[in-house]
């Protein structure tokens, strides 16, 4: 069906800004359209000077990289904006930070310089806390778990059930004990927390994954929700088996 | 995880969190449906931030949870708690309950039962809060006295501050004569429908005897309010912004309150009286304040019916230049049937996105409209509708009902007929076969205070047989049929929304017996359950010589007493049953706007008028828009 769209002044995008931000607190809980709506009337409020796509229905320019499951804390996610006017990005971060709720927190702005930011966000460093979860009995569930060539995990996707391997995308995997304080626990006891790096592949092998795979390899069963943050997201450096951060290229010029 | 977290975590934008201890008086807010349909209500808004204004009072806010959060609220013995500071409903004060529609009754239960205090207001002592309801259904709640404390009729704005004064001295001072007391000073002020200090009695009939207050200084009749002066109550000033996603992905700014149109079946048309307008600098004021806090890119201009104000013309042509280049749409709700409010749409949409058009007949032949007091000919609809195609709109929707008084199979069926004539007068003007036609058709549900608030409802089979008839019509046309749409709801939905608005006391029980067994969401098609409502209602009503055809599919004669006749929305009785016989006889009324007084009687009862304008304002000043603070260089 044909309709026409009005002709408008379309103006140039100048510059393009990346923009790091964290998901915090109980705002883990909204889901990446909830951030992608509060995003844009940010960007409105604080006036930024937004580059709109052409057509019937302009949508502001904006780029979001793979987001975190909803319910999934983190402090590194990412989005590409484009604009109609040189901006400061140090400015851009202060107004967005205010404007945006407490929970959504702008960390830094960069003008982009290099191409391929998406390519540079390999792996992801996770943390997740079991909560009423020992650490001898995590770190012999992560013994099994890595011992194993590949553990195949079901998982329900738009697409229907999905099954598929969790443990090739695993970097590493460790445990460590901690206090998460009596109200997240049952037993008013200590928790076991994960420390995980995994590869960006497709399907994507989530935190949820990692736990269907310790369930499945050791019937690891943590008997009170988990709590999971993405801590980094970017180049994967093997030698270290840890995550770098993406922005160091466009610091640099 | 329960779906769609967000809803139940705060954290708008705009969202207000005092502290609990400095304050007397704590409200929490309810609006009975999810949150995606609660949290844009601007009821709820406007009362949200006129109680937080105060420095002697807090209000927060809590929605419908979904069940399957309810099923773990349960489980794990968690309270209805509030969005805002998550606080148990039970902690509060008071608790505001606002009914846009009957459907909503459950759901209230459900919140009550999770805040764990008794549904039945009898059962509630001095340490739980005090229920009130409002919204338009408050005007019969009649039905749901078993659970409520306090009915307000009408506008809320300073309905809340009076009932907050009130609560807030007895609370200061001790509460001396706990609850009843307060109650009582609650229900003397002539202005708040205590249901507990009256009683009702029946004739062997059935039919209501009288309805009497138990104590000598409670009042006869409960009168409703009415805010003056628009301009003095520019709510909400900073609206909400959920993040979570809405049904109103928009700001709205209620551009005037009441209508004197006269559309017979139109109860908030009814109620709501007289027209108040806002000031097209109130309007502008508000908007442009608006979206600088929220960032919205659409702005609803709502009333209803917003193209009737006064200065929409050059209000629409200021707004569409004041936002040139900003992608800011602007739109009104749906509109009558007038070839000017095409202008207005594309004037409104001169900036934005364009989305489709909405016109409401009401009633699908010219008879039809006589009854109800629609006053479109056929002409009218086609020259606009045709006009909108014109103008590049490739969609439009047209709005009726089914089951209109006096109704016929023929009045529903020239519909389509009327549908036909619109696809091809517009493939004429446009010479494209691609322009389309929804017609959307819903039940009609009489409702009290209005003129059809006598008349039988439409029994379900019929209502189902007559859209049923519609819809093979249009399929049947081989030339048009495909360019319209069809959409519509079967009639049972209808029949326990007829049972709820038009109910008495009595209906209470059912209510309470549907809720028991499992009735939840009712305006959700996916959750609402006819037969459940109907065993409710037989086992409930039974012995009481009354049911739900009584109710609902029953014609009522002049001497009834109703339900909702202590109850004053300054609708003088016999105008409206004389504007019931009139809608009989196919006459007409005018609008009191542009015609003399009719004597419907709001304005002497309420000591209310009119205010519309123009105020002589016709150009608005450009606001004066400060460079963007994030640019790079300068300062």
């Amino acid at each position: 069906m044909s309709r026409q769209a009005p002709v408008r002044d379309v103006v140039p995008a100048v510059q393009k800004l990346r923009i790091h931000y964290a998901k915090r607190g109980r705002l883990r809980f909204s889901s990446h359209r909830d951030f992608q709506r509060a995003l844009e009337r940010a960007l409105r409020r604080c006036q930024i000077p937004m580059a709109y796509s052409q057509g019937f229905s302009p949508h502001p320019k904006i780029s979001f990289a793979n987001a975190v499951p909803t319910g999934v804390a983190s402090e590194a996610e990412y989005v590409e904006i484009q604009v109609t006017a040189l901006c400061d990005p140090v400015k851009v971060a202060q107004a967005l930070n205010d404007s945006l709720p407490e929970g959504l927190d702008v960390v830094e702005v960069v003008e982009a310089h290099t191409a391929d930011f998406i390519d540079r966000l390999q792996a992801s460093l996770w943390r997740v806390e079991l909560p009423d979860v020992s650490a001898d009995q995590a770190a012999s569930a992560i013994s099994a778990l890595l011992a194993a060539d590949e553990v195949q995990v079901t998982r329900k996707t738009k697409n229907g059930l999905r099954t598929f391997d969790a443990r090739g995308a695993i970097v590493s995997l460790e445990s460590d004990s901690g206090d998460l304080g009596a109200e997240w626990t049952m037993s008013g006891s200590g928790c076991a927390i994960l420390k995980a790096v995994t590869r960006h592949v497709t399907p994507s092998v989530r935190p949820d994954d990692l736990l269907s795979a310790l369930r499945i390899v050791a019937d690891l069963e943590p008997p009170t929700p988990p709590r999971v943050t993405r801590l980094a997201q970017g180049p994967l450096n093997l030698e270290s088996a840890s995550v770098d951060d993406p922005f160091v290229d466009d610091r640099a010029v | 995880m329960v779906s769609k977290p967000i809803q139940y975590v705060g954290g708008e934008l705009n969202a207000v969190t005092k502290d609990w201890q400095d304050v007397t008086v704590h409200w929490a807010l309810m609006y009975p449906d999810a949150y995606e349909v609660g949290a844009p209500n601007q009821g709820v808004q406007i009362l949200y931030e006129v109680l937080n204004e105060r420095s002697d009072a807090l209000a927060e806010r809590t929605y419908a949870v979904w069940p399957d959060l309810e099923a773990l609220m349960r489980q794990h013995r968690v309270p209805q708690f509030t969005v805002d500071a998550h606080r148990a409903l039970g902690d509060f004060d008071l608790i505001g309950m606002s009914f846009s529609t009957e459907l909503g009754y459950t759901n209230m239960l459900t919140a009550l039962d999770l805040a764990q205090f008794p549904v039945l207001a009898a059962d509630r002592n001095d340490e739980h809060p005090i229920v009130v309801a409002g919204g338009h259904a408050a005007f019969n709640p009649e039905p749901i006295a078993d659970f409520i404390d306090v009915a307000v009729l009408g506008d809320g704005e300073q309905a809340v501050c009076l009932i907050t004064d009130i609560v807030g001295a007895w609370i200061t001072a001790g509460k001396p004569g706990g609850r009843s007391q307060v109650l009582k000073d609650l229900a003397r002020t002539g202005l708040l429908y205590v249901q507990s200090l009256y009683s009702v009695e029946y004739l062997p009939d059935g039919r209501i005897h009288r309805v009497t207050p138990v104590d000598a200084d409670v009042p006869w009749r409960v009168s409703k309010h009415t805010v003056m002066d628009l301009d003095q109550w520019p709510y909400p000033k900073a609206p909400l912004v959920p993040l979570a996603e809405t049904v109103h992905e928009r700001m709205s700014v209620e551009i005037f309150r009441g209508c004197t149109r006269g559309c017979r079946f139109c109860q908030a048309g009814m109620i709501t009286r007289p027209v108040r307008e806002r000031s097209i600098t109130g309007i502008a004021d508000m908007i442009d304040n608006g979206l600088q806090r929220t960032g919205y890119e659409e702005v609803g201009l709502l009333s209803l019916s917003s193209a009737d104000h006064s200065e929409i013309a050059d209000l629409a042509r200021n707004l569409a230049d004041r936002y040139q280049g900003t992608e800011t749409s602007l739109s009104l709700p749906s509109t009558r049937v007038d070839a000017f409010n095409v202008d207005l749409a594309n004037e409104l949409s001169r900036n934005g996105r364009r989305s489709g058009l909405t016109f409401a007949p009401e009633g699908g032949s010219e008879r039809m409209r006589k009854v109800i007091n629609k006053q479109v000919t056929e002409d009218d609809l086609i020259r606009t509708v045709t006009t909108a195609y014109a103008a590049g709109w490739r969609q439009v929707k047209l709005y009726f009902m089914c089951g209109l008084p006096t109704e016929t199979d023929d009045d529903v069926l020239q519909i389509a007929q009327l549908a036909r004539e619109v696809i091809r007068h517009g493939r004429q003007v446009t010479g494209r076969r691609d322009i389309r036609c929804t017609v959307s058709i819903g039940g009609f549900v009489p409702k009290p205070h209005t003129p059809f608030q006598w008349a039988a409802q439409l029994d379900h089979a019929t209502t189902d047989s007559r859209l049923h008839k519609l819809r093979d019509a249009i399929r049947a046309d081989r030339e048009y049929g495909k360019a319209i749409g069809l959409r519509y709801h079967d009639g049972k939905p209808g029949i326990v929304e007829g049972l709820l608005s038009r109910g008495d006391r009595r209906v209470g029980p059912v209510i309470l017996e549907a809720w028991r067994q499992g009735a939840r969401f009712d305006g959700w098609s996916e959750h609402f359950s006819y037969d459940r409502w109907m065993t409710a209602a037989a086992s409930a009503l039974d012995g009481t010589g009354v049911d739900v055809d009584w109710f609902t599919i029953r014609e009522r004669q002049q001497a009834e007493v109703l339900p909702w006749s202590h109850l004053d929305s300054g609708l003088d009785a016999d105008w409206l049953w004389e504007d019931w016989q009139d809608a009989l006889s196919e006459q007409g009324v005018d609008d009191c706007r542009w015609s003399p007084c009719f004597d419907c009687g709001v304005c002497d009862q309420m000591g209310t008028e009119i205010q519309v304008g123009p105020t002589g304002v016709v150009d608005l000043p450009m606001p004066s828009i400060a460079p963007s603070p994030v640019l790079a260089g300068g300062t």
